[in-house]
């Protein structure tokens, strides 16, 4: 079994306003039933959605600005750690992810293994 | 009303979290419920009791164990299935919120049932277990209820938890293969928890009302899921209401014992009657005969029988017999005795009672011996038995009894 992470782009921001309107609960519930699936397959290794405001530590000076620093879309809104065969597997896992639905994407990537 | 509503909430309370947690933390879990309990003190006391007071309980202990996972995530060794969702800021409250709903919440107090009457665990720890963590009972009420004090019992949770981390013992429910023989063992502890309550000498009746309570509430939990809801999980129920429909006549007004042939039957409890009788329709069921189901049948005929004269004295004796063959239990060849008294005579008792070996120092054996003698109007004998039962017990009530007695010799 390899380890791969999904980064998430764009969709809403459930962490942030998970309690406040109906459909912001179905959004929640979406997730939970996509990751109890996941948990149910045994493959569920780990993962947290980010607060969506940051700050950017950039050069040997170590300049500090204000994030996000891309739009929207194109922002990490969360990741999530899973286990599977291989990246074709890992693929077939995040398609049911909710964030489809909400107009965002997942970046699946394999976590590399340092050798020895 | 307060003090029902935290007894009853914190044993659910208690059931969930231990199984968020995992059984091996269930300190955690009893702690939240705890200050939860107290929060609620606290808050209440000042302000008026909230208009859900249970789902204030639930949120502020929700509120607490998200915030200790939060804290001490990787010191608990959350191990179970679902640990990932709980451990993912993802998954946390919405797991958490799920665990709290109704029929999750039983199924928890389910799980704990099956865990706290784990057949590695002695009887005597499984019901103490029991009424700390599913019915709410604090240890001065339990050492209350086994007439011992709040140290052994104490003790005797501290030496059990420690067995159930030693054994592993999961709140998993049992496979199906060892499923029967597990629920026998959760039954086994219900009907002496029951017994405890009904038969026990204790002086305070409220105690004893409470442990039939709490063990009725328990076996009700069964017979509302399918996988535990089979004829003999009924069989018992109908006898524990049949029993508990006599409660309000067993007593007389300064606290004596009044013995059934003497008891007011328009004081028994026709609802209680009712739902026995409900109950034992729905154990009928299936072609297994259980001893719950020959118990309750016994307690049926009483309490379906409008005065002890026109009780049908030959079907108890049958079913007391078939009761023997199957426990060889002296307790049954005693009550069968005293039957057999009704049916054939008291000298026939008397000789059957004779033949009972090893029982000579039990103080039952003696007054039913006493009993017949008298009946028998032999009262020289009955006189000798009833003093010999004076000097063998140390309860109140059978004292008090047993002297009426032998003012009657």
């Amino acid at each position: 079994m390899e380890k791969f992470i999904y980064l998430f782009r764009g969709g809403e921001n459930h962490a942030y306003n998970a309690m406040e309107s109906e459909k912001a609960q179905k959004n929640m519930q979406a997730w939970m039933g996509w990751m109890q699936s996941l948990q149910q397959k045994g493959v569920l290794a780990g993962g947290e959605p980010l607060h969506p405001t940051g700050k950017h530590v950039q050069g040997s000076k170590k300049v500090v600005t204000d994030g996000p620093y891309a739009e929207a879309k194109e922002m990490v809104g969360g990741y999530l750690i899973v286990q599977a065969k291989d990246i074709n597997e890992a693929v077939e896992l995040s398609k049911g992810c909710p964030i489809f639905e909400e107009e965002g994407n997942v970046e699946v990537r394999q976590i590399q293994k340092m050798e020895m | 009303m307060v003090d029902h509503l935290f007894r009853h909430e914190s044993g659910k309370m208690v059931a969930v979290l231990t199984r968020v947690f995992g059984f091996a933390n269930i300190e955690q879990a009893e702690d939240i419920v705890q200050d939860t309990l107290l929060k609620a003190l606290e808050v209440w006391k000042w302000g008026k009791v909230p208009d859900n007071p249970q789902a204030w309980l639930y949120r502020v202990a929700k509120n607490k164990a998200v915030d200790l996972i939060r804290r001490e995530k990787l010191k608990y060794k959350i191990e179970h299935e679902f640990a990932p969702l709980l451990k993912s800021e993802y998954s946390l409250v919405p797991s958490m919120n799920e665990m709290f709903r109704e029929n999750e919440i039983k199924d928890s107090q389910l799980r704990m049932m099956f865990a706290c009457c784990h057949p590695s665990i002695t009887i005597e720890s499984q019901l103490t277990l029991m009424l700390k963590t599913l019915c709410g009972l604090s240890t001065k009420e339990i050492g209350n209820a086994f007439i011992t004090n709040e140290d052994t019992i104490q003790k005797r949770l501290y030496r059990t938890k420690e067995k159930i981390r030693e054994e592993h013992i999961s709140l998993d429910y049992p496979g199906a293969y060892n499923m029967p023989a597990r629920l026998d063992t959760v039954l086994k502890a219900l009907y002496l928890l029951f017994n405890e309550g009904y038969n026990s000498s204790h002086p305070e009746k409220l105690i004893r009302e409470d442990l039939c309570e709490e063990a009725m509430r328990l076996t009700i939990l069964l017979t509302e899921n399918p996988k535990t809801n089979l004829p003999h999980t009924n069989a018992l129920l109908a006898l524990m209401c049949y029993h508990t429909s006599r409660f309000g006549a067993r007593l007389d007004d300064k606290g004596f014992m009044v013995l059934l042939k003497d008891q007011d039957r328009t004081q028994w409890n026709k609802f209680l009657i009712e739902r026995g009788n409900d109950y034992l329709n729905r154990a009928a069921v299936g072609g297994e005969i259980h001893e719950y189901h020959i118990e309750a049948a016994i307690a049926s005929v009483h309490a379906n029988t409008k005065s002890y004269e026109t009780t049908d004295w030959g079907m108890i004796l049958q079913l007391y017999s078939n009761l023997f063959n199957r426990t060889q239990s002296p307790v049954v060849a005693i009550n069968r005795c005293i039957v057999l008294g009704e049916v054939k005579g008291y000298d026939a008792a008397i000789a059957e009672l004779e033949k009972i070996k090893g029982f000579t120092n039990n103080c039952y054996y003696n007054t039913s011996l006493g009993e017949m003698h008298l009946k028998a109007a032999h009262k020289k004998e009955a006189a000798n038995y009833f003093q010999k039962a004076l000097e063998l017990t140390s309860s109140h009530a059978e004292i008090e009894l047993i002297t009426r007695k032998l003012h009657l010799c």
